[in-house]
């Protein structure tokens, strides 16, 4: 159960945290004009390409008690950023963005100006607009960024063996404790566990296709 | 009356606006000119919606745009009717007239939720869903949902455009209450003729980013024929007058316009009701002396003010004096030359019954009156 419980509680927290950062990151992108964005859009999609472990060992080296980040968290807390849930939760939190920001940001660009000018002609303040226009019309795209967020982090392993380390009740998560199993040839319980896994994310995707399957938003 | 003042421009790459122009507080003001002039741009600056123009925006003695100033558009109390409606597809119909009515100004409170819902009867659209509305419904629930966040200056771009001719008269007249039932300036952008000559009560004619013309509608547009802007084929005038009889067997109305009386195609007002026609000049012919045995039942007694030849073209366009108003005629060169036309000289005009545009409305005063 402590494996199972730990990635459930991991993927949950990353993607409440991911929603708050992640959705004025897609609004941004979404409406602006800068320049700039490009380069944010490249930045947010890297974690799609880079392989696990670079993104993990530049984590490590950040979050290290050796480095400012790190340092500074082991002076306040007592304790080490690396090998910590805090440490993996920062660590999945960064790896998920685009699994986040990609969906959202798709969705308020299906949603455009018009509906968000005809709002702001009623009275409406922007941030008025945004949670009563905007965010009900963009729910699909929440819903696939929250369900992808949480599959995904759920899924994920290389990072959390660079940043987390195989650590039982802190940072052993189901991708992990599998891991173990294979390579101390217990396939038995690696079965189940993979099992668990193959059950739940089928479960989770087919309700989510279903769902908007049943009610579609009538958009135009 | 609050008078809105814009003094502003606008540059894109392919093209330019610059507008200096007052607009009158009261009424229904049409912003007219063809595709591209920039006569949407030009509302969307009103409404706040284009940040990139520079210059002033004044609504009495509020800035709203000048210098550094910009009043966000969602402070500026104008209430803006899209061509595509834009209702909120998540909400119902009803959903979305409260969307508004939650956020009226409190204010002056010159109507109720149920004056406008009454008066644009939109009582049965309120369980359906946006997706079930079909386009004049649509509009409907759009120019609702504007009036109950109570604007004080409400922009119309284009409302009709998206509709087809029998959704269009059925919306005209609702347009036309909403200044009196209201009180409430509107500023209206269209390219058609029709909607300018049946609810509107002055122009602003734009012409590749500036006024061309600005004035009473009659005026305007006869001033705007001299000039070509709306095209020759368009051309024509405005003919004011009131509804003097009715015949329901034939389906025709006779319209009294000072004197002379024109008959036309059954129009749905009571006697007495003021009507505006607008005749197009190649729907005018003339002739000498009156004359029998014709279908055309329209034959005016009228004076010949000017000649105008285009000596480009076969025709020539002849402005025509009925008394207190005036009628154009567009006839060929030949024709004049024929008939051995000339300035001053007594002819009949001849006006096809058919000839007259479909919808002819009350003026807004008038139905208000009632």
């Amino acid at each position: 159960m402590g494996p199972l419980w730990l990635t459930v509680r991991l993927a949950a927290l990353t993607t409440g945290i991911l929603l708050v950062i992640g959705t004025p990151i897609a609004w941004w992108l979404a409406t602006t004009r800068s320049r700039a964005k490009p380069v944010i859009e490249a930045i947010t999609a890297l974690p799609l390409v880079l392989p696990p472990t670079v993104l993990g060992f530049y984590l490590l080296v950040l979050l290290s008690p050796n480095s400012a980040i790190g340092g500074a968290f082991l002076s306040v807390t007592g304790s080490t950023l690396t090998f910590s849930f805090f440490g993996l939760i920062i660590a999945s939190s960064l790896y998920s963005v685009p699994f986040m920001v990609q969906p959202l940001q798709a969705a308020f660009e299906g949603v455009g100006r018009g509906p968000m000018e005809a709002a702001s002609s009623l009275r409406a303040s922007p941030l008025d607009a945004f949670f009563t226009v905007a965010t009900p019309m963009a729910v699909r795209g929440y819903l696939t960024a929250i369900v992808l967020t949480f599959a995904h982090t759920i899924g994920e392993f290389g990072v959390v063996l660079m940043v987390g380390g195989n650590i039982p009740g802190r940072t052993k998560v189901v991708s992990i404790q599998i891991y173990e199993y294979v390579e101390t040839i217990n396939y038995d319980a690696a079965h189940t566990l993979a099992g668990i896994l193959l059950v739940f994310s089928f479960t989770v995707l087919l309700a989510v296709y279903t769902f908007n399957r049943r009610f579609p938003l009538h958009v135009g | 009356m609050t008078e809105l003042s814009v003094d502003v421009r606008v540059s894109y790459p392919d093209f330019a606006l610059e507008v200096a122009q007052g607009f009158a507080g009261a009424g229904i003001t049409a912003l007219f000119g063809p595709s591209g002039c920039g006569k949407s741009t030009l509302l969307r600056v009103i409404a706040g919606f284009e940040r990139r123009a520079k210059g002033q925006v004044a609504f009495g003695a509020e800035v709203w745009q000048g210098g550094r100033a910009f009043v966000a558009p969602y402070r500026r109390g104008v209430g803006f009717v899209f061509q595509d409606a834009r209702l909120f597809p998540h909400l119902t119909a009803q959903g979305n007239l409260d969307y508004a009515h939650r956020r009226a100004a409190r204010e002056p409170a010159r109507y109720s939720f149920d004056d406008v819902v009454d008066v644009l009867d939109l009582a049965p659209l309120f369980t359906r869903r946006t997706g079930q509305l079909s386009g004049g419904e649509r509009q409907r629930v759009a120019i609702g949902r504007t009036l109950l966040a109570r604007p004080r200056l409400l922009l119309m771009d284009e409302p009709l455009a998206a509709l087809d001719t029998k959704r269009k008269a059925e919306i005209l007249p609702y347009i036309a209450r909403l200044p009196q039932a209201f009180g409430l300036p509107i500023i209206y952008v269209t390219h058609a003729l029709a909607e300018v000559t049946q609810i509107c009560d002055r122009i602003v004619a734009l012409d590749g980013g500036r006024v061309v013309a600005t004035g009473g509608v009659a005026e305007t547009l006869e001033r705007l024929d001299l000039a070509g802007v709306q095209g020759r084929f368009e051309a024509g005038a405005v003919l004011t007058g009131h509804v003097a009889g009715q015949d329901p067997q034939l389906h025709l109305s006779r319209v009294d316009l000072g004197g002379t009386v024109l008959e036309v195609p059954e129009i749905g007002l009571s006697i007495g009701d003021q009507v505006r026609l607008r005749v197009r000049a190649r729907d005018v012919s003339l002739a000498l002396t009156r004359l029998d045995g014709l279908s055309i039942r329209n034959q005016l007694a009228a004076r010949v003010l000017t000649i105008t030849p285009e000596h480009d073209t076969a025709y020539a366009e002849v402005l025509l004096d009925l008394g207190p108003q005036h009628l154009r005629a567009r006839i060929t060169r030949a024709a004049v030359q024929a008939l051995g036309l000339l300035e001053g000289q007594e002819v009949t005009a001849l006006i096809k019954s058919v000839a007259f545009d479909r919808q002819a409305l009350p003026r807004p005063d008038r139905a208000a009156a009632e």
